[in-house]
């Protein structure tokens, strides 16, 4: 499929009402990529006019500054902001926590200001704006559902009734985890570790984690987060539970609900 | 010779005083031995933090049972030292209950309420000895906790229990002495608890009770003396410093925000562009991150000394819980452990000696840095506004920039960084790949 990139709309003299910021995972990662697609299929299906930078987006940042390695960081951030910059951007969304921290709370500073949303916060906007109403026998009736919080998206920028907005109208049943919103447990990836083997302990993060979502029995794990969802995935495997239990992003379960993806 | 009692007291209060005064600037010099950091956001956003957080023990009530417990201890602390002025007063002027009289009614609520209030705080002080030694309260028994830590949470507890006995017994004998008659006891009204605790006492002879009396009023005087000289060595600093702490607690920045290195922003950028326009950078600080704590910046000293080792910032760290040598609370304990170290050594082998130990190294290591997923829950649950998350992160950016150590995967992953601008080894090319196969 061919998706906008902001160059064609340079060329063409316009500008997309909001750039997406793919993020690395949604790039490169296959299962990031699945919620790419599935955000980019919600975009198309409320007409947005949106843009990516394709070969032009880099890292944010996020795990080399966090690793302690700020030159490469501010490296990556200004090459990011010279090109943002230079399209003239505004408004940005994104579906990766990480990014959406490091864009709306980190460059400013050095010389890059945008309004910056993360996909959970657009998609409610889109849902209030009435441009993505759920069908009516929804595919999640009856569903249990519990969302994981991104440390990224909730105690780092207090976002935590965006997503469960979002959850709201696929009319499922959501069930809260024994620590959740600003208690809520990280999966484990953050700060870098992603990029790195845990050091000793007794157990994983993630494994902890996903314990503490099974334990209340349900259908779908939701997560907000590229990271998340590799993590909560591999909890879920670890624990032999992948046919009982998937983990979806919510745009993945947005998406599956308008059916504008098949429900697997 | 009977201004003896009233020399005696001057002395003791004015000691107690020159102490108090060394013990207290010695801590303020440490916190000012860290980088400066420039406050923003509002004055008026301040005061209104300390009020919630310190005054109104905002993020204690997370967690209520603990919180109703300290709350009984921090109110009747702050109502008893009400009584303290009083104390001193009759101390110094030799006069008996001076206030008793001219306030009259107001005198016995005062008093009654201080009476109450121990009694709240002496259940409170049973059931917090029995959370952190039969209980056993996880959060209690971390390997940090061992040794001075543990001891100094009891003794102030039993100290407590000493304190609280002395008021109540010093009332009590008071009321008695004065329904005697008794000369120099004037009446302080019916007191709440006072009056059937005066009871006890009731078989015990007049001048046997003025002893009793005396010893209770000068266990009670001393202990407040001693108490405030014995804080600056223990965590219980936090009831000072909380107070500051949570007025110079970071605003308007959310929890994700890390420091920005102005010195680096600089360097990149007229790297990339060397007609670049930059602010110059006064005072660049001599080495990136942190080594030492007097790299650190002066607000995470203080927040050192605010620690109350309470081990809420563990008990949620991601890390700890699955077994990782990380626990932010001795990030903290290790933080004001240094800093008080380097203080000594100023004081006594001067500012330039160097006893070649470090933070970095000698108190945290790298294995402890390095579990750190930066979640933010241990800045989220701390009641006192504390970020042992910033003085992992200023460790972490020494670590890596000052002596290239970094595990063998970072090193990997910042090459990819640096040449394909993803952490992964994929072609930039390829960014937009996932479209084809939408
Ligand atoms: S930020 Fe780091 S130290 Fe603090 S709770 Fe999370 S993992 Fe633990
Ligand atoms: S840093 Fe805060 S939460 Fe952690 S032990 Fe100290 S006071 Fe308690």
């Amino acid at each position: 499929m061919k998706i906008p990139v902001m160059s064609d709309f340079v060329a063409a003299g316009e500008m997309p009402e909001v750039l997406f910021w793919v993020g690395c995972a949604g790039s490169f990662d296959q299962r990031a990529q699945k919620v790419t697609g599935a955000f980019v299929k919600i975009l198309q299906h409320c007409n947005i006019s949106f843009a990516v930078l394709g070969a032009e987006e880099g890292c944010t940042g996020d795990p080399a500054r966090r690793a302690g390695n700020e030159f490469l960081f501010q490296m990556l951030a200004a090459n990011n902001i010279a090109v943002l910059n230079g399209y003239g951007i505004k408004d940005i969304v994104t579906t990766c926590p990480h990014c959406f921290n490091t864009l709306k709370n980190e460059y400013p500073e050095l010389g890059g200001n945008y309004n910056v949303l993360h996909h959970s916060q657009y998609i409610q906007q889109l849902i209030d704006a009435g441009k993505l109403a759920m069908k009516e026998d929804g595919v999640f009736k009856g569903k249990r559902i519990t969302y994981h919080d991104s440390c990224y998206l909730g105690r780092a920028n207090d976002v935590y009734e965006a997503p469960r907005k979002v959850l709201e109208v696929l009319d499922a049943e959501l069930v809260e985890m024994r620590r959740c919103k600003s208690r809520g447990m990280c999966c484990g990836a953050g700060g870098a570790q992603m990029f790195k083997e845990a050091e000793k302990g007794n157990k994983e993060v993630n494994i902890e984690r996903t314990e503490e979502a099974l334990e209340v029995q349900p259908d779908i794990i939701a997560a907000a987060c590229p990271f998340c969802n590799t993590m909560m995935t591999d909890g879920v495997k670890n624990k032999e539970q992948e046919e009982a239990v998937k983990v979806y992003d919510i745009a993945e379960l947005i998406a599956m609900g308008n059916a504008l993806m098949d429900v697997k | 010779m009977h201004f003896i009692p009233q020399v005696l007291f001057s002395l003791l209060l004015l000691a107690t005083g020159i102490v108090a005064y060394r013990k207290y600037s010695f801590i303020r010099r440490n916190i000012l031995l860290g980088r400066d950091e420039t406050l923003t956001g509002s004055t008026s956003e301040r005061w209104k933090n300390m009020v919630l957080f310190a005054l109104g023990q905002k993020k204690m009530f997370r967690n209520w049972i603990p919180a109703v417990l300290h709350l009984f201890i921090y109110v009747s602390f702050v109502i008893v030292n009400l009584e303290v002025v009083e104390i001193v007063i009759d101390g110094i002027t030799g006069s008996h209950r001076i206030l008793a009289a001219p306030l009259g009614g107001f005198y016995t609520f005062m008093i009654s309420l201080i009476e109450v209030l121990s009694a709240a705080a002496l259940l409170a002080t049973f059931a917090f000895l029995w959370r952190r030694n039969v209980q056993k309260v996880a959060r209690f028994t971390q390997p940090e906790m061992k040794g001075w830590p543990f001891k100094d949470a009891n003794l102030i507890l039993l100290f407590e229990i000493v304190l609280v006995t002395a008021i109540l017994s010093m009332n009590a004998i008071d009321y008695q002495l004065h329904q005697r008659g008794t000369p120099h006891y004037p009446d302080t009204g019916n007191l709440l608890l006072g009056q059937y605790l005066s009871n006890l006492f009731s078989s015990i002879g007049s001048n046997t009770l003025i002893l009793m009396e005396r010893a209770a009023w000068w266990t009670h005087i001393a202990g407040i003396f001693f108490f405030l000289l014995y804080i600056p060595h223990s965590k219980h600093l936090h009831i000072f410093l909380a107070f500051p702490n949570s007025f110079y607690m970071r605003q308007d920045t959310p929890k994700g925000h890390m420091d920005n290195m102005p010195v680096i922003m600089n360097e990149v950028k007229t790297m990339l562009d060397p007609s670049a326009e930059v602010t110059e950078i006064a005072n660049p600080p001599k080495a990136f991150g942190a080594k030492d704590v007097t790299d650190l910046s002066w607000k995470s000293l203080m927040d050192a000394y605010s620690c109350t080792e309470c081990g809420r910032c563990t008990a949620a760290c991601p890390a700890n819980q699955t077994g990782k040598q990380l626990s932010p609370r001795k990030i903290m304990m290790d933080t004001r452990d240094r800093l008080e170290e380097v203080g000594r050594n100023i004081d006594t082998k001067g500012t330039d000696y160097d006893d070649g130990k470090s933070l970095l190294g000698d108190y945290i290591t790298a294995e402890e840095l390095r579990a750190c997923t930066t979640c933010n829950a241990c800045v989220e649950e701390c009641p006192v506004n504390i970020s042992p998350l910033n003085i992992i992160l200023e460790l972490r950016r020494y670590q890596v920039m000052e002596q290239s150590d970094a595990p063998e995967a970072w090193t990997q992953m910042f090459n990819n960084l640096e040449n394909n601008q993803a952490p992964w080894q994929f072609n930039p090319e390829d960014r937009l790949k996932w479209a084809e196969e939408l």
